[in-house]
């Protein structure tokens, strides 16, 4: 009997058969492709994850290039980047591909969790996906920390100064820490040089382990959908589930679009905007690291600005600290926070609408906000908006209890 | 002995050695972490290259301010004015420590109304106690600003007077450091280096 179910999953001869007979291979396609059903109405949302996927091959490979011509020393990183961007052969396309990729990653990693909180994919039993997620985000920041640092220009290195001299406000520990991250007493080429380690060694390493537990996670539970129900309660005679196609050949073919869409805005941006008119290249950048000057104006790159919006907020070097690794961590637990009984938001009440609205709408101004002088008017609307996005979370387990949620049919639905 | 009771020996011997190889295995890891982690600290080069600077001041002019690097940082020597001496105690009770009482911001040499061994030349560190930025020399009186000259911070609005001494109502939390230094000569001094007294 237990050999019988052994050669289940096992092609019937040839290549295959000798490749099954060793290595789980056809078991494995049907597992997680050929035989793994999704939703059926699945919408524009659920194209996020794949195209996280495709940025992350983006930068693995123009990445992979870019480090061939790259030089991690302070004295000639940034002129190797020049040497980059006119000296070698299409190196202006690689390089560009790579900082057009920073932005574009986060961008679809920000529409994808937003999508989560659309349809409550973190909710039971999803928690762990929702959680290797965030860690995913967290390491992706880091990524693209130790990555913004490389280049050597002014932004790099004030930049990299800010968000270090952060580390230095944990009491008692806080110097120690800063001195161990900077390997020196400033930042230094000691510094730029472990920086290059952990971007392209240690960080990606993490992000390719984490994205398979990611999705070894999510095909052990099945993915959520608009409607926020378990298609597995309703299945065929033949077992698979009335509502559900298989991954392949029918959502990778819907992902293609989806890809073939993404390519064309990503290759517009790559041709004709790659600055992005400084929000994805800041123009202080392409002055080489000074440290006896602070450019007049400094900011992150746009996907850190919500954070540093919140840190100026507060004129207290260690509570601006702890508020903005709070607006940061707070997402981990937004799978106890809501207490709602429905998933999705298509059955949920005006509340919790109206409470995702002024979310997005909160973590917007506070990007905009982050790339404005911390000065007058600015600093009272990012008090304004901090306030409102911690509340977001932390009002959370009320709001969502109190509010009226409709009922949620049993098979899914199809509109929008 | 009955079996039962070599069961539970065998039991006990196993739990025994499974812990005894555990915690085994993390000491062996824990003594393998310390030359990796310390790998991380300040290289035996980056300590020799903060060795201390020499500055020469004897062709500074009253209101001249130069930028040196030590260590890496930045550190600013300005030669006060009479006149900058005469308005620093009128931002005391704007401050946020006046009388230095933060001890880790100044050697005990710098401890006084001045911040400074001798009260023409400040030496502090151009690094913002908020999150490093250098910060702007903005020495212009503005009475109706109520600003008798300092150091502005552009990153996230700061203010120091010509102490060094932080405002209140400002992110940064204390006084810009003065790194330790002593006057070699009259017209030379040693940024980096003290032996204790000025």
């Amino acid at each position: 009997m237990a050999r019988v179910e052994a050669e289940v999953g096992k092609a019937q001869g040839g290549l295959m058969k000798w490749i099954d007979d060793r290595f789980p291979f056809t078991e494995t396609m049907r597992y997680h492709a050929t035989e793994y059903y999704a939703s059926k109405n699945f919408n524009i949302w659920y194209v996020f994850g794949v195209l996280a996927m495709v940025v992350l091959v983006i930068q693995l490979v123009t990445g992979i290039f870019l480090t061939m011509n790259y030089k991690p020393a302070a004295a000639e990183a940034f002129a190797s980047v020049e040497y980059i961007m006119r000296d070698v052969e299409w190196g202006w396309l690689i390089r560009y591909m790579h900082s057009t990729g920073a932005s574009f990653f986060f961008i679809v990693v920000y529409l994808h969790m937003f999508r989560a909180m659309l349809y409550g994919s973190y909710k039971k039993p999803r928690e762990l996906i929702w959680l290797i997620g965030m860690l995913i985000f967290f390491v992706l920041m880091a990524e693209a920390f130790a990555g913004y640092l490389l280049p050597w220009g002014q932004m790099s290195y004030w930049g990299a100064q800010v968000i270090i001299s952060l580390f230095g406000a944990i009491p008692g520990v806080g110097e120690a820490l800063v001195e161990i991250i900077r390997g020196d007493y400033s930042i230094s080429d000691i510094t730029l040089n472990r920086f290059f380690a952990l971007h392209v060694i240690v960080l990606p390493l993490a992000l390719i382990g984490l994205v398979f537990v990611h999705i070894v996670a999510l095909h052990e539970v099945g993915s959520n959908n608009p409607d926020g129900i378990d298609i597995k309660k309703h299945k065929g005679a033949d077992g698979i589930p009335l509502d559900g196609v298989a991954f392949h050949p029918y959502h990778t073919s819907k992902d293609l679009v989806a890809i073939i869409v993404f390519l064309i805005i990503f290759s517009a941006v790559v041709f004709f905007a790659p600055e992005m008119g400084g929000y994805f290249l800041e123009h202080a950048n392409f002055e080489p690291a000074n440290m006896t000057a602070t450019p007049e104006h400094i900011a992150p790159v746009w996907y850190f600005t919500p954070f540093y919006a919140i840190l100026r907020a507060v004129p207290d070097k260690l509570w601006g600290a702890i508020l903005m690794a709070g607006a940061v961590l707070l997402p981990v637990f937004l799978p106890w926070l809501d207490r709602a009984r429905v998933k999705s938001i298509r059955y949920r009440g005006w509340i919790y609408k109206s409470a995702l609205s002024t979310f997005a709408v909160t973590f917007l101004v506070l990007g905009w906000l982050g790339t404005m002088p911390a000065e007058g008017i600015y600093v009272n609307a990012a008090r304004f908006f901090s306030a409102l996005y911690f509340a977001f979370f932390l009002l959370m387990p009320y709001y969502t209890t109190v509010d009226k949620t409709k009922p949620v049919p049993d098979r899914v639905v199809y509109h929008g | 002995m009955n079996e039962d009771d070599v069961d539970r020996l065998d039991r006990n011997r196993r739990h025994f050695l499974t812990v005894a190889t555990a915690v085994t295995g993390l000491v062996g890891v824990g003594a393998v972490a310390v030359p990796f982690l310390s790998s991380l600290k300040p290289s035996a080069r980056a300590q020799a290259l903060g060795a201390p600077v020499e500055v020469p001041i004897g062709s500074m002019q009253p209101g001249e301010m130069v930028r040196v690097l030590w260590r890496g940082k930045l550190v600013f020597v300005l030669r006060r004015t009479a006149d900058m001496l005469e308005r620093l105690p009128e931002n005391v009770a704007m401050l946020r420590d006046p009388d230095s009482q933060v001890v880790e911001q100044q050697p005990p040499y710098a401890v006084n109304g001045f911040r400074s061994v001798k009260p023409e030349f400040l030496i502090v560190e151009g690094s913002c106690t908020h999150l490093g930025c250098a910060p702007l020399q903005d020495f212009e009186v503005r009475p109706s600003e109520n600003w008798e000259g300092g150091f502005f911070c552009p990153c996230h609005g700061s203010k120091f007077d010509l102490a060094g001494r932080v405002f209140k109502g400002v992110p940064a939390p204390a006084n810009l450091r003065v790194p330790p230094h002593r006057f070699v000569r009259d017209d030379l001094i040693l940024i980096g280096q003290d032996t204790g007294a000025a």
